[in-house]
């Protein structure tokens, strides 16, 4: 039960190596979590400096393309008015994206992609005599960007946008206190804050330490896309592009991994590499006698 | 408003009143609607029924008033859940009233004539489904279980610091149903799905927009686009009015209120299953994607609350099932796991489906500590929980398929002894 564990987990404070501070992800052990964070930071700023080339192009196309086409088109009776519940999200940034890392969980490898072939073979088989049934409707571009949201691990689908972590602060303390503390280390709901010392990932044996953005979380992306689709619990799915991309810097702030005056975007959020990316592994249970 | 999180107690009524252990500290406000209806009157009934008629037909039935069975609501807020009352239930069928829930941004309301499920990604048509385009493909019926992939968890971290838990404290987060609907295969073909795709995101129409990435071998195999349960359209609960349904795996990967289907040729990384649904294991690694069920079975007769009330013949009775094919047998052990005997399989004994066993005992009036243990298709036998730690650490998340042990002390009370 994930609410039993952390209900429990909250009653133990993250353990921290000094009390005090700013930004308590530099405060949670001696050197090596405050070399890599200031190594994090400076791999962003590098990227951050490294792509103004790819951003002079694409952020400014992209409020272009979008302001344009209506007006340019005259077609706007003919554009599906969107539902108050449903804002058209901005219109996502085209790629390149960095390429995904190798040892992402679920790149199939040579023998998982054929054995999905044979599936896919086999059910094809299975259905063979059924007719094809032509049922439901053509999907048109507007309506599948009116839901299209998600975001990849490698940025995929991230809108036009920016924000800064002075920003996203002012944004914190306006929208996300309550649930998730001043320093983003819990309150109602779940802790955001909090690195573990040498990025060590203890968490299958010791129930001291907390999950959290920057202890467990593996892509940065991932916070921007629920951050967008669900928060704030009060109005889900309302902040624009702009206020999301400014509270997942604020967030990644507080946990180390961007320095005050640090913004992100399109370009700039899928190159942060979180501390725990690399922990994670495909299932190997694959029953018989073995407990795994 | 948000509520405060409270840690409350799971009790029911019913285990207070049984007033075995005096640290149940319940509010009224902590189990809510549970708490409403068992402070009733006992109903009345006639001293001779057959001297009088009875009630007339009804549009929509109702239990005996004598019966109350209630789910347990642990915390009322939109992120939470509720447990089947697993030691009440019969047989294997869930009520569709008592089907546990697990939901990330409450139950919304969903109008069936303006539902529309959206297919697009690695497709040769993107395409936009009503529900009666949905019920108008052929349809296929399954019983299958749904388990929630943490089940099971304040059984194995609790470590003999509580005996006064029931089963449906500790794993009234599996149901078993009939689940009917469109096979996802039969979708996926008619849209066109690319020979590349590998994954594909399944997303919901609740606050949370809840996502999962699902492979698409699971589409090709046994995934079902679902509209109704136990032969009527789903509960709210349950994804009214279609959800996913993957026989087999944890409860969440299964999205309700479906809205979206997205193929692509690698996973998504949503919260759900990088944050939340992940195993951690010794050595600073956590399984990703971990989603069949193993084999588990669990004694939902005699368990607490309950208490024997004379020695002699008993039907120690409970549930098996596994995400990975059928179950072919179950062991009981009243002595701590010394011997094992097999218990009887209800036919029929259905793949990816909870499946009823029974073993006749005879009590003899002193202390005795019951266990059961399942083995599937593949071999695979229920772990005991010191297996499970050397495997995953003792502070894993999810997946718990531990043996849970019971202790009937000799007064004929039964208390859980994990």
């Amino acid at each position: 039960m994930q609410d039993i564990l952390s209900t429990s987990l909250r009653r133990e404070p993250l353990r921290r190596a000094s009390p005090s501070g700013r930004s308590p992800a530099r405060h949670t052990g001696p050197a090596a979590p405050r070399k890599r964070a200031s190594r994090l930071a400076a791999a962003v700023l590098t990227a951050l400096g490294g792509c103004t080339a790819e951003e002079s192009s694409a952020p400014s196309a992209q409020p272009a393309a979008i302001a344009s086409q209506p007006a340019a088109t005259g077609l706007e009776s003919a554009v599906p008015a969107p539902s108050p519940a449903e804002p058209t999200p901005p219109r996502a940034v085209p790629g390149p994206w960095p390429e995904l890392h190798p040892g992402m969980p679920g790149l199939l490898s040579e023998a998982e992609l054929a054995a999905l072939r044979a599936a896919r073979e086999r059910a094809l088989a299975e259905i063979a005599d059924l007719p094809g049934f032509g049922f439901g409707e053509p999907a048109s571009p507007e309506r599948i960007a009116a839901w299209d949201i998600e975001i990849g691990p490698d940025g995929e689908g991230l809108p036009a946008g920016r924000g800064s972590v002075e920003r996203g602060q002012t944004l914190y303390r306006l929208q996300c206190v309550q649930c998730h503390g001043a320093q983003g280390e819990g309150a109602d709901y779940e802790a955001l804050v909090g690195r573990v010392p040498g990025d060590a990932f203890p968490f299958s044996e010791d129930r001291r330490w907390l999950i959290t953005v920057g202890s467990y979380w593996p892509y940065a992306t991932t916070l921007f896309d629920y951050i967008r689709r669900a928060m704030p619990q009060a109005a889900p799915g309302t902040l624009p592009a702009d206020d999301v991309y400014a509270l997942t810097a604020y967030i990644l702030q507080l946990n180390g991994l961007l320095e005050p005056g640090d913004s992100l975007d399109a370009r700039t959020l899928p190159r942060i590499v979180m501390p725990a990316r690399d922990r994670f592994v495909s299932d190997d249970r694959r029953g018989g006698p073995e407990v795994r | 408003m948000v509520k405060k999180r409270e840690t409350r107690v799971l009790t029911t009524r019913r285990e207070m009143l049984a007033g075995a252990v005096g640290t149940a500290a319940v509010s009224a406000a902590a189990v809510g609607s549970a708490q409403q209806t068992s402070g009733r009157v006992r109903p009345r009934a006639p001293e001779d029924p057959t001297k009088m008629q009875g009630r007339v037909p009804s549009p929509v039935g109702t239990r005996s008033a004598f019966e109350t069975p209630e789910r347990l609501v642990r915390v009322l807020e939109p992120s939470s859940s509720s447990r089947t009352p697993l030691q009440y239930l019969q047989g294997v069928v869930t009520p569709a009233d008592l089907h546990f829930e697990r939901h990330h941004g409450g139950v919304p309301t969903i109008d069936p004539e303006r539902y529309e499920l959206l297919i697009h990604g690695l497709v040769e048509r993107p395409t936009v489904f009503r529900l009666a385009d949905l019920k108008q493909f052929p349809a296929e019926s399954r019983l299958r279980f749904l388990e929630c992939s943490g089940n099971g968890g304040t059984a194995f971290q609790n470590q003999g610091r509580r005996r006064d838990l029931s089963p449906q404290q500790m794993d009234g987060l599996t149901s078993t149903s009939e689940w009917t609907g469109v096979p996802l295969k039969l979708i996926f073909r008619e849209v066109g799905a690319l020979p590349e795709a590998s994954w594909f995101l399944a997303e919901a129409m609740d606050a949370a927009v809840m996502t999962r990435s699902v492979p698409m071998e699971k589409a090709w195999d046994d995934a079902i686009l679902a509209y109704a349960q136990n032969g009527e359209p789903l509960r709210p609960e349950q994804g009214y009015p279609v959800r996913l349904f993957l026989p087999g795996w944890e409860g969440n990967a299964s999205v309700k209120w479906l809205r979206r289907l997205k193929l692509a040729d690698r996973p998504f990384m949503t919260r759900e299953e990088t944050s939340k649904y992940t195993d951690p294991l010794p050595g600073g690694k956590a399984r990703m994607f971990s989603f069949t069920m193993d084999a588990k079975s669990l004694i939902t007769f005699p368990t607490f609350p309950e208490r024997l009330e004379r020695r002699g013949l008993w039907e120690i009775r409970g549930i098996a099932w596994t995400g990975r094919g059928r179950i072919t047998r179950v062991e009981v052990s009243t002595d701590g796991g010394e011997r094992w005997e097999d218990a009887e399989l209800q036919e029929p004994v259905l793949p990816k489906c909870h499946v009823r066993f029974r073993k006749l005992w005879k009590w003899d009036g002193r202390g005795a500590t019951l266990m059961s243990r399942a083995t599937d298709e593949t071999g695979y036998l229920q772990p005991t929980r010191e297996e499970l730690w050397r495997a995953r650490g003792s502070y894993t998340r999810y997946h718990y398929n531990q043996i849970r042990p019971w202790r009937v002390e000799p007064n004929g009370q039964v208390f859980f002894a994990g």
